[in-house]
């Protein structure tokens, strides 16, 4: 437990210390053209070698360290408070509210969220603020989803009555007291989807409809290598070791966390 | 002769090798009834479950002989366990709503144990449970053989947990305090089936209980057990009416006993009144059309006055609790009126009703807010104080924390606590704004033995001091007699019997009253012992 603690915490510190670097100084200008030095091999040069128009890949990772990660945490904020509201406003309210929330929510998860997502993208176009608007809206409705079911079960737990004995308000009663206790399962959720949403702006990235060229993010980073996988692997190895390392950081980090913000765990 | 002989068990943590069970030492002759007695963490089904070799994860036998029907069960492989469960050793748990599969049908599930320890055709296997299911009095064997468990009531289901177990003839039949979970009248009626059934077959029955009125009614030998060791053993007589340890003592001593009526205040209007008061149910809504509801509350009249404790007695299904939801204004009414000071309060939110009453629940253990601390679970009812300062605010909260003796724990988180406290935490929080009015839903029937008899005191102690009147929910009928002023009887949602305490307990009029009385397990020696001479 410690452990996993430890190796979650030194990976998104490595990852946050790239990211702030990179947006002050990095070894190489990240978007300078070398046409003399392309697809270089790692050297002591160029640590992480070179890409097909001789840029650094290492300075690329800093810098798309720093946007992925923007866009990743801003993606999940905005899905996960979104689907607090909604799915509390649900779950307590009941009733017509309840329902009308309920099917237009599953009418959503019923498309693939990358789907919605290059819906969204084609109306407000290929950006970063487009990127982050169209993958939170279509993570909403799973966070919708997971919330609604635990204040379902919560509001009928005897402390909520007990709120209610004390003379307190239903809206004070939902965010005293079932609110903090749907947190955990939403805290699970979170994690994964930091993991979802890096990996879906690859994707989209891939499509071409990601943050556009030149400027670097992990995801066309790792969409732009694809022709030279063969004879310059370095290229898609970068950029996906470290998607897949941060992500095991974040699921780490984010289980004990939940841990740790759990009372009755905090001190097992 | 000696069915089963247990010697120097130790059983620990497999972990911290923290012992659950030490140097316990008892036997069970063969067709007796040993009742073993103990507090939760006193290691009373640690032990039971020893004897059947099914320890929960966790916890291992460390050392010690189980002598069973002259086996030794250190010698036995777990194939050869497997055929001594059923045959030779049955049990029944405490909890009848998940120790039947709700998937499998009841039929299927008595069949299972027949089919693998007996080589039976398919219809003797049937005819044998249809036998046992009539045996245990259910009404109907044939539809229940081929209905499944959710169809059934807690007791029901408990009378075919017996009669699945009882159908393969055990020697020795462990009951994990089997009728916790039901009302009293279920209670007396399982027990005598259980009792009946044993006699039957020759069954010893070693009856895991915390209830010492069940104890003196059924058993010939009881065991005490406290945090793993045995404190006593002895006949029935001797443990309950002379026993020899002082913790012993204590147990029989925290048996609720008949306390003095306070001098409630009489004449002048009630505190709170009912009239004709209705809360019914509506019935599951169906393509086209509803269901016909139910009516759990049907046309009740009730009065309590001032600084008055009135109990609710009933079975469960009674609508008791419901009667006391309906009165705090927690679910609605279908009809009749309550009064509160007089004032109506039953179409509109009273906010002066709202924040002079007030509900301690059955279950500590859901009724406090995991992520809140003691300290602002018992400040949370002051919002509602606008002139108190935070500092005069964090004053009476400490001063309540005092009063209920937790003093010093407001930092601490519920979980940290054990059962009593957390009950005398949900207390502070409901007395903390000194209502006038408190509905208390079975507020120590999920507690100890000895723990029930301090928060009762506590609960009696505060009631002097605040003066508050009190509805008191109880299916425990010791405890009523201990704090009630006033005892009301329901049955099927309707008040059957009400009267002073004393007149319902000496001198009860109605048949249902008659009947929940004889069944409540009490210190009745004589009696006991009369059933078991004629039986």
């Amino acid at each position: 437990m410690r452990a996993n603690t430890a190796i979650g915490g030194t990976l998104i510190a490595l990852l946050l210390g790239a990211a702030g670097t990179g947006a002050f100084w990095t070894p190489f200008d990240p978007l300078r053209i070398n046409l003399r030095a392309r697809l270089q091999a790692p050297s002591s040069l160029h640590w992480f070698g070179t890409d097909e128009f001789g840029r650094d890949v290492l300075s690329r990772i800093m810098v798309g360290a720093g946007a992925s990660v923007v866009i990743a945490l801003i993606t999940v904020l905005l899905a996960v408070t979104a689907g607090m509201v909604i799915g509390c406003a649900a779950g307590y309210i009941r009733g017509w509210a309840d329902r009308i929330i309920m099917a237009v929510n599953d009418a959503l998860l019923a498309f693939p969220g990358i789907l919605l997502a290059l819906a969204v993208m084609i109306v407000v176009g290929a950006n970063k603020a487009g990127l982050i608007l169209a993958l939170g809206l279509a993570y909403i409705p799973s966070v919708v989803r997971v919330v609604r079911g635990t204040v379902l079960s919560i509001r009928e737990k005897e402390y909520v009555e007990a709120s209610r004995v004390i003379g307190n308000s239903e809206v004070y009663s939902m965010f005293r007291h079932v609110m903090p206790n749907a947190i955990a399962p939403v805290a699970v959720l979170a994690t994964s989807m930091f993991g979802w949403v890096l990996l879906a702006e690859s994707a989209l990235s891939f499509l071409g409809l990601g943050v556009p060229p030149p400027a670097p993010t992990w995801g066309n980073m790792l969409a732009a290598s694809r022709p030279f996988m063969e004879t310059a692997a370095w290229l898609s190895i970068a950029p996906g070791l470290c998607i897949a390392l941060t992500l095991l950081g974040i699921n780490l980090l984010g289980d004990s966390l939940r841990d740790r913000l759990d009372p009755r765990m905090a001190h097992g | 002769m000696t069915l089963l002989s247990v010697e120097n068990l130790r059983i620990e943590v497999a972990a911290s090798k923290a012992a659950i069970v030490e140097d316990l030492s008892f036997a069970v002759e063969r067709g007796e009834f040993l009742a073993v007695v103990g507090e939760s963490g006193s290691g009373k089904t640690a032990a039971a479950r020893a004897v059947l070799g099914l320890l929960p994860p966790g916890l291992r036998k460390a050392g010690g002989r189980i002598v069973l029907d002259g086996v030794d069960l250190a010698n036995v492989s777990g194939r050869q366990m497997r055929t001594l469960r059923g045959p030779v050793v049955g049990m029944v748990f405490q909890e009848p709503m998940v120790s039947l599969n709700p998937a499998i049908s009841v039929g299927a599930q008595m069949a299972e144990g027949l089919g693998l320890h007996e080589r039976l055709g398919k219809r003797e296997i049937k005819r044998r449970c249809l036998d046992m299911l009539a045996r245990v009095q259910i009404r109907d064997p044939e539809r229940t053989f081929d209905a499944y468990p959710h169809e059934f009531s807690g007791g029901m289901r408990q009378r075919i947990m017996l009669a699945s177990v009882m159908l393969l003839k055990p020697k020795l039949l462990i009951a994990d305090e089997p009728t916790t979970a039901l009302d009293t009248l279920t209670q007396r009626e399982v027990l005598d089936l259980m009792v009946g059934l044993a006699r039957d077959h020759g069954t010893s029955v070693m009856l895991i209980t915390h209830n010492l009125g069940l104890v003196s009614r059924y058993a010939q030998r009881a065991l005490v057990l406290r945090q793993g060791r045995m404190v006593e053993t002895g006949t029935t007589r001797q443990i309950l009416f002379s026993p020899r340890e002082a913790y012993t003592k204590r147990l029989v001593e925290a048996l609720p006993r008949r306390g003095a009526t306070t001098k409630a205040r009489q004449g002048g209007e009630p505190l709170v009144s009912v009239r004709g008061l209705k809360v019914g149910f509506a019935g599951r809504q169906r393509l086209f059309r509803r269901d016909s509801g139910v009516s759990a509350v049907n046309g009740v009249d009730l009065d309590i006055a001032a600084g008055e404790t009135v109990a609710v007695v009933g079975g469960s299904g009674s609508g008791k609790t419901t009667l006391g939801r309906a009165m705090l204004r927690l679910i609605p009414t279908t009809d009749g009126e309550i009064r509160f000071r007089g004032r109506d309060v039953t179409a509109t939110v009273d906010r002066d009703f709202r924040l002079a009453s007030q509900l301690v629940f059955q279950d500590p253990y859901s009724s406090l807010d995991p992520r809140m601390r003691v300290g602002e679970i018992v400040a949370e009812p002051l919002r509602h104080v606008p002139q108190l300062t935070p500092s005069e605010r964090d004053r009476r909260v400490e001063a309540m924390l005092d009063e209920v003796g937790l003093a010093g724990l407001g930092k601490r988180w519920p979980h940290e606590l054990s059962g009593g406290q957390r009950q005398r935490i949900a207390i502070a929080r409901a007395i903390v704004r000194e209502p006038a009015f408190v509905v208390a839903d079975e507020p120590v029937s999920a507690l100890d033995m000895t723990i029930q008899a301090q928060v009762l005191k506590l609960f009696e102690r505060l009631q002097a001091q605040y003066g508050f009147a009190c509805l008191f929910i109880s299916h425990d009928l010791a405890a009523v007699e201990q704090v009630a002023d006033r005892v009301v009887v329901m049955q099927g949602g309707k008040i059957v019997e009400q009267g002073s305490r004393d007149d319902i307990f000496d001198r009860p009029q109605h048949d249902y009253t008659k009947a929940l009385l004889a069944a409540a397990p009490v210190l009745d020696f004589a009696g006991a012992a009369a059933e078991r001479a004629s039986g």
